[in-house]
């Protein structure tokens, strides 16, 4: 585990050159949006890193249920405040490459809804731990709510669906729709996408070594608190 | 598990029935609630039906929080929850005890609120009542469900008056959108018109009461 975490920045940073060459020189500029497109390799892979952060939201509430052990939690938070970084990334760069091609910074298509939506529940998870403190309990009350958003996530998909959209679906093409034609797209796309996820999967680290370490340290103060009280 | 359910329901009906706190307080704010939409639309006569799906939406579901703290606030109030914990209970009777009292007192919201709006906003209701009746009691269920679950979580949590509508919005938005589009359809054309929005709302209360079942032990436990 050490290797890993010694490796992940180095990987991170030479994925994430990697993909920025090949958004600014090597990647053709698409036909009919011009220059602006080329956010969308950024665009996207965030909304994929920002999903993976809610998914480890997910996944360690319930570990953390079941075993009650204190790692699975801190899992929990990391993977909340990369998803909602993530998500804020996509809810930015999305509107700028609205902006000249909607014509509007914002539009309440289903996808747009979702995502906001998705921020907020978990922005409303940081804030409930945030405000409660860090007893066991509200341990516990962040898992029922990371297992519950998770849930909520297909039946929130199906339900805004009833609203109308507008939408481009770039990879899964619907109707055979536009699609990235040009390989040289898609190997951007790819590699950007490892490049954020490399990122994502560090900062989840980086954040449970510093829970871990908060932990470590009111531990350590309660020590002392309690061989003060006791020579006074 | 039921009996011990029902009791619970008993219970809260029966401080209900002697305070009528939750209810007052819920109704007025929803009368008001209605009136302040009303007014800020401003809507010419023949658009005013338009709006109603929404406003008896939004109103249900700002209402129904304050109605659903309420429930939770009196089981705070001299540690009575604590009390009821330590009976030999199942926790997930306790859920479905309070989650009955809160689909009660929300209903009895509805058939408020939603005459209200009728009257207000030019409505129609008495041909489609029976259609209306199933989209709002399975809308009422659904938001139940989740606000029963974490109203036990907010209760006892700091800022817990900002943290139930924060925590509960984004997650009912499928009752929002459920609701309002099946109210559209059933207003135009009858039941058989509000088949997706049905869907959701009938799908949103499967899973959330089971979840809750499953989960409230989780929430209220020490």
């Amino acid at each position: 585990m050490r290797l890993v975490d010694a490796l992940l920045p180095w990987l991170a940073g030479v994925l994430v050159l990697a993909a920025l060459w090949l958004i600014f020189v090597v990647v053709p500029t698409e036909a009919q949006m011009g220059i602006i497109q080329r956010i969308f390799y950024v665009h996207v892979p965030c909304a994929w890193a920002a999903y993976a952060g809610f998914f480890v939201v997910a996944g360690a509430s319930a570990a953390y249920l079941w075993t009650g052990r204190p790692g699975a939690d801190r899992l929990a938070v990391a993977g909340a405040e990369v998803g909602v970084l993530f998500c804020t990334l996509v809810l930015i760069t999305g509107p700028i490459w609205a902006r000249p091609i909607w014509g509007v910074w914002w539009t309440w298509d289903p996808r747009l809804t979702m995502t906001v939506i998705l921020w907020s529940i978990y922005a409303g998870y940081l804030l409930l731990r945030g405000f409660a403190g860090e007893e066991e309990a509200v341990a516990r009350w962040a898992a029922v709510l990371g297992i519950v958003g998770v849930l909520a996530i297909p039946v929130i998909r199906v339900s805004v669906r009833l609203l109308q959209g507008i939408h481009p679906a770039v990879l899964t093409t619907r109707e055979g729709g536009s699609g990235l034609g040009d390989p040289t797209m898609r190997l951007t796309l790819y590699v950007a996408s490892l490049a954020v996820l490399a990122l994502a999967v560090w900062l989840m680290r980086v954040r449970v070594r510093i829970a871990a370490l908060a932990g470590e340290v009111t531990a350590l103060r309660r020590t002392v608190d309690a061989r003060e009280g006791a020579v006074a | 598990m039921l009996r011990a359910a029902f009791a619970i329901l008993a219970k809260d009906v029966r401080i209900e029935a002697r305070t009528k706190e939750s209810l007052a307080s819920a109704l007025v704010l929803g009368v008001l609630l209605v009136v302040v939409f009303s007014i800020a639309h401003d809507a010419p006569p023949d658009e005013a039906p338009r709006l109603a799906p929404a406003v008896v939406w939004v109103t249900f579901i700002f209402t129904g929080l304050l109605g659903v703290q309420r429930s939770f606030v009196i089981e705070r109030e001299h540690e009575a929850l604590a009390g009821v914990l330590v009976a030999p209970v199942d926790p997930a009777a306790l859920y479905v005890g309070k989650l009955l009292g809160n689909v009660l007192l929300l209903g009895v919201m509805q058939a408020i609120i939603v005459p209200l709006v009728a009257v207000l906003l030019h409505v129609d209701l008495v041909p489609v009542l029976p259609a209306l009746v199933l989209v709002l009691l399975l809308g009422n269920l659904g938001f139940a469900s989740l606000a029963t679950l974490f109203a036990a979580v907010t209760v006892r949590a700091r800022a817990r008056e900002v943290m139930l509508p924060v925590l509960l919005l984004p997650l009912l938005v499928p009752v929002l959108v459920g609701g309002v589009k099946a109210t559209q359809a059933v207003l135009a054309g009858g039941l058989a018109a509000a088949g997706e929005p049905l869907a959701v709302l009938a799908a949103f209360d499967v899973i959330f009461t089971t979840a809750g079942v499953l989960l409230f032990e989780q929430v209220v436990r020490d």
